[in-house]
């Protein structure tokens, strides 16, 4: 009697499960794309508020890279570091770790990149290569100090992160002043680079360059790493639960360190393809923080790989749209950061992001309660009865 | 009669979907003690926690004598005259037993308006001797047993005016003997006019102490019963929704060769309280050896130290005659010793990932599923867990789901079916039916006697004495990190006689004890 009843229901539990499970993965995507539509609403609204020709600012704020070429192209060369930092940001979180530390990497690379666009000749094509495999290692060694005080001594990766950013902003600094500065110039930049040095153009007559490339190898390759390889494998579990991760025999503080090593070198070579790329000497006068651009990023993506070339083009279209807005309009371009802002608290909520989730399965659960009442009632009286006997 | 408090229709639904009360039309009687009994996640303890304001309903009524009753918080309940005693207890250790007992309701002194330590503990004491329960006011929560803590809690709702007193699961941390001791102070309650509701899912225990009985099973209250009419079969029969067997099929085997050699094993845990006590002990192939012991007695401990996930101060740790002391869990897994973590959710399994992950994450990196370049084999693991979901019966829509979206009996088969499956020589099995529904338990104990009978080393700790007791060929009993006892035959031994040996009253010659090395 009970297997007649339960077997077809098993089949259709199954569909409904299954349904179920894709819809988990939707739901938060769902969720991420409103959070970005939101932002970009929101900015409209404050536009309106703020400009005195808001129409005008709005259109140039949506439609920058559409009305010049220039834009255009602008929005592709700046996803490129934008990329880099949410890969290496990406890894990280999927080992649940925080860390911004990627800042330092971005900014060292660039600085080991400079010593070896000047000093070093090499062939072209190498001598950029050769650029971006010291500034890796340079920027994983740096990635490693936030996880090394973190095991040794439990620092929150977070603060030492944040603080170590500053160590690293001065002392690369540092470098770039007393050692490797122009003094022919007579704004601060470094020593021209060899012409070697320069990554190839990949459009000519724009500064759309072969890091372009570099950057979409990264994106499939960090994709393999966590998808298909042992390591990433390694890193989601350490991420899932680091005491079943050491109860299943992982060396958890192992793979907290390749992780944040293979992070930090993405940064590194993020920072060696912008110098190569877009510089004829190192000229950054301050900090670019790139470590911020990869948390949105990569928080957008939601820590898949995959998804970080299309977060970084979001990102950087709002950059190029607020940047053409504020040089044709009355509002400044620091009125992006309340955007980011904004994406990033929507985005940082559990409750946000998982709440149609929960609202759906509560209501489904009652639903099927109330839908099976007679039913339920019959098996009830039946379990009893049959209990009876 | 005119009951007490009821429920009508009630329904709960947890956030994540879960139906854990369906359609309850639950009953109480003045002055009488209630059994309800179900398998774990039948919905007992939601039910409770509903009519104790803890949880609100979903859909359904509440009747309190009769007139509608709606709790927005568990302090609406007991100002309504309902309290509970939950299984973990709420009190503050470095408390005294007075203080905690007032906490919330402090008597004050009447000019300067200070908390009243003298009359804190005189209500203690004028409360434990109307109730006979009795407790050492003065004392310390630390350093009082875990039955006192227990009177504790109920002197403490008690305090607070209830009159009708929920008690989830009372007596899993007690010893039999500290289980009729509770038995008698709760009979005397009833005779003062409490009403009782004891949940457990001990069928004896109940016909001992109950007037009448509810079974729940799935959510549903299934029968309620006048225990004087009822019999533990058809109880046991409406708990699971079939016939059940309650005794085990087993064969008798005789044990083998020595695999783990554990010699001198000590753990002082952060409070410098020494839980494992030079402990030795030898397991040996084809033989279950089961530790008894009221729980928090170093049987936890002991096994991490086992199984690499903690350090040892002394001793050695041999797994086929490698000296594996300090080794860490990987190297001891390698080494063939496999361990069913007694607290699945935060140790024995990683609940957001998925069901395939949570497979394969003690052998993802053997040359099966990892190629070159550490590349995995995507096919061979999804084989993989396929065969160990089908060969575990874990019921799910497919491996890629996440471990959370699994009920707790069909999680514990995910960690079974791991360890299970990890070709080892020694099993270290903890908790192994712990929150998990009879039909999976049946299962589960099918199991670890076929590892036995394959001629694995099974160590088997649980805190069901039941389970132990029939799993286990020979048995040892901790208590305070010692070994005291050691049982070569465990069918020859009575639980009673195990309850001495576990609250300490009794202890074995050294003589005895050591038999558990094998060393002859």
């Amino acid at each position: 009697m009970k297997t007649d009843t339960a077997r077809p229901r098993r089949g259709i539990g199954r569909t409904l499960a299954m349904f179920f499970t894709d819809r988990d993965r939707l739901e938060p995507a769902l969720v991420t794309l409103l959070a970005a539509v939101f932002a970009v609403l929101s900015g409209i609204i404050l536009i309106f508020i703020v400009s005195k020709s808001p129409v005008l600012s709005v259109k140039n704020f949506l439609l920058a890279p559409f009305l010049r070429s220039y834009n255009f192209y602008y929005l592709l060369i700046a996803m490129v570091p934008i990329t880099f930092a949410g890969l290496a940001l990406c890894i990280v979180y999927q080992a649940r770790y925080l860390t911004l530390i990627v800042d330092s990497c971005v900014y060292m690379g660039a600085v080991v990149a400079t010593v070896v666009g000047i000093y070093l000749p090499l062939p072209a094509g190498i001598h950029p290569a050769v650029a971006m495999l010291l500034s890796g290692l340079a920027g994983g060694l740096i990635g490693l100090l936030p996880a090394i005080l973190r095991i040794k001594w439990r620092a929150n990766e977070l603060v030492s992160s944040l603080m170590l950013n500053y160590v690293f902003y001065f002392l690369g600094s540092c470098v770039i002043i007393y050692f490797l500065r122009d003094r022919k110039q007579s704004i601060l930049a470094s020593l021209p680079f060899l012409p070697t040095f320069a990554l190839p153009k990949l459009v000519p007559n724009t500064q759309i360059h072969a890091g372009f490339i570099v950057a979409a190898v990264f994106v499939v390759l960090v994709s393999l790493l966590i998808y298909r390889t042992k390591w990433g494998f390694e890193i989601r579990l350490v991420g899932a639960n680091p005491r079943f991760a050491q109860y299943a025999g992982l060396s958890v503080s192992a793979v907290v360190l390749y992780a944040h090593f293979i992070s930090g070198f993405i940064g590194g070579v993020g920072g060696a393809v912008e110098m190569a790329g877009l510089y004829k000497a190192f000229i950054w006068q301050m900090d670019p923080s790139y470590a911020w651009d990869g948390v949105i990023v990569a928080m957008l993506a939601r820590r898949n790989p995959k998804f970080v070339p299309v977060s970084a083009f979001f990102l950087a279209y709002l950059r190029v749209g607020a940047d053409f807005m504020s040089r044709r309009g009355d509002v400044a371009f620091e009125f992006i950061t309340m955007l980011q802002g904004l994406i990033i608290l929507i985005l940082a909520s559990d409750r946000i992001v998982n709440y149609f989730k929960a609202r759906r399965l509560k209501a489904a659960a009652l639903r099927d309660e109330r839908a099976a009442r007679d039913a339920a009632g019959q098996i009830a009286t039946q379990g009893a009865a049959e209990a009876g006997r | 009669m005119d009951l007490i408090l009821e429920t009508k229709g009630l329904t709960k639904v947890y956030g994540n979907g879960t139906v854990a009360n369906r359609r309850v039309d639950f009953g109480l009687r003045p002055g009488e003690i209630l059994g309800l009994v179900g398998e774990n996640g039948a919905g007992k303890s939601t039910l409770m926690k509903v009519l104790y304001g803890e949880e609100a309903p979903s859909a359904g009524r509440i009747l309190l004598e009769g007139k509608e009753a709606s709790f927005s918080s568990s302090q609406d309940a007991i100002a309504a005259g309902i309290g509970m005693v939950h299984q973990h207890f709420m009190l503050v250790p470095s408390l005294s037993l007075a203080e905690n007992l007032v906490l919330g309701k402090e008597p004050k002194r009447k000019r300067s308006r200070f908390f009243d330590q003298d009359e804190a503990v005189r209500i203690t004491e004028e409360l434990s001797a109307k109730y006979n329960l009795k407790v050492h006011a003065r004392a310390r929560v630390v350093d009082v047993s875990v039955s006192m803590r227990q009177k504790l809690e109920i002197l403490k709702v008690l305090y607070r005016g209830a009159r009708i007193i929920i008690l989830d699961e009372p007596t899993a941390v007690l010893t039999p003997q500290e289980t009729e001791e509770l038995f008698a102070e709760l009979a005397e309650l009833r005779r003062q006019g409490h009403t009782v509701v004891f949940i457990s899912h001990k069928l004896d225990e109940v016909i001992a102490l109950c007037d009448r009985v509810s079974v729940m099973r799935d959510g549903r209250l299934i029968a309620t019963h006048e225990v004087a009419e009822v019999d533990s079969q058809t109880l046991s029969n409406e708990m699971v929704g079939r016939e059940v067997r309650l005794k085990l099929d087993k064969t008798a085997t005789s044990a083998g060769a020595a695999v783990l050699v554990a010699r001198d094993l000590s753990y002082v845990d952060d409070f410098n309280i020494t839980m494992v006590n030079h402990v030795s002990l030898t397991l040996r192939r084809g033989e279950v050896l089961g530790i008894v012991g009221v729980d928090g007695n170093g049987q936890t401990e002991l096994v991490r130290i086992l199984t690499g996930l903690e350090r040892s101060l002394s001793g050695s740790l041999k797994v086929g005659g490698r000296e594996l002391m300090g080794a860490g869990p990987g190297a001891i897994r390698r080494a063939g010793v496999a361990h069913v973590a007694e607290d699945r959710m935060t140790v024995g399994a990683a609940l957001g990932a998925s069901i395939q992950d949570n497979l394969l994450a003690d052998r993802y990196s053997e040359g099966r599923f990892t190629g070159r370049f550490g590349f995995m084999k995507t096919e061979a693991m999804r084989e993989e867990a396929r065969s160990i979901v089908a060969d575990f019966d874990v019921r799910c829509a497919s491996a890629s789901q996440s471990v959370a979206s699994l009920s707790g009996g069909n999680m514990q088969k995910v960690v079974v079916g791991r360890e299970f499956t990890a070709d080892a020589e020694v099993l270290v099995v903890s908790q192994p039916t712990r929150g998990v529904d009879v039909g999976a338990i049946e299962f589960l104990h099918r199991r670890i006697i076929a590892m036995r009978d394959a001629g694995k080393a099974v160590l088997l700790v649980s805190s069901d004495l039941a389970e132990v007791m029939s799993l286990s060929d020979s048995l040892v009993v901790m208590s305070a990190g010692r070994i005291v006892a050691y049982f070569e035959d465990a069918a020859a031994v009575s639980d009673k006689e195990l309850g001495l040996y576990m609250l300490g009253l009794k202890r074995q010659g050294e003589d005895e004890i050591r038999k558990v090395l094998h060393e002859d």
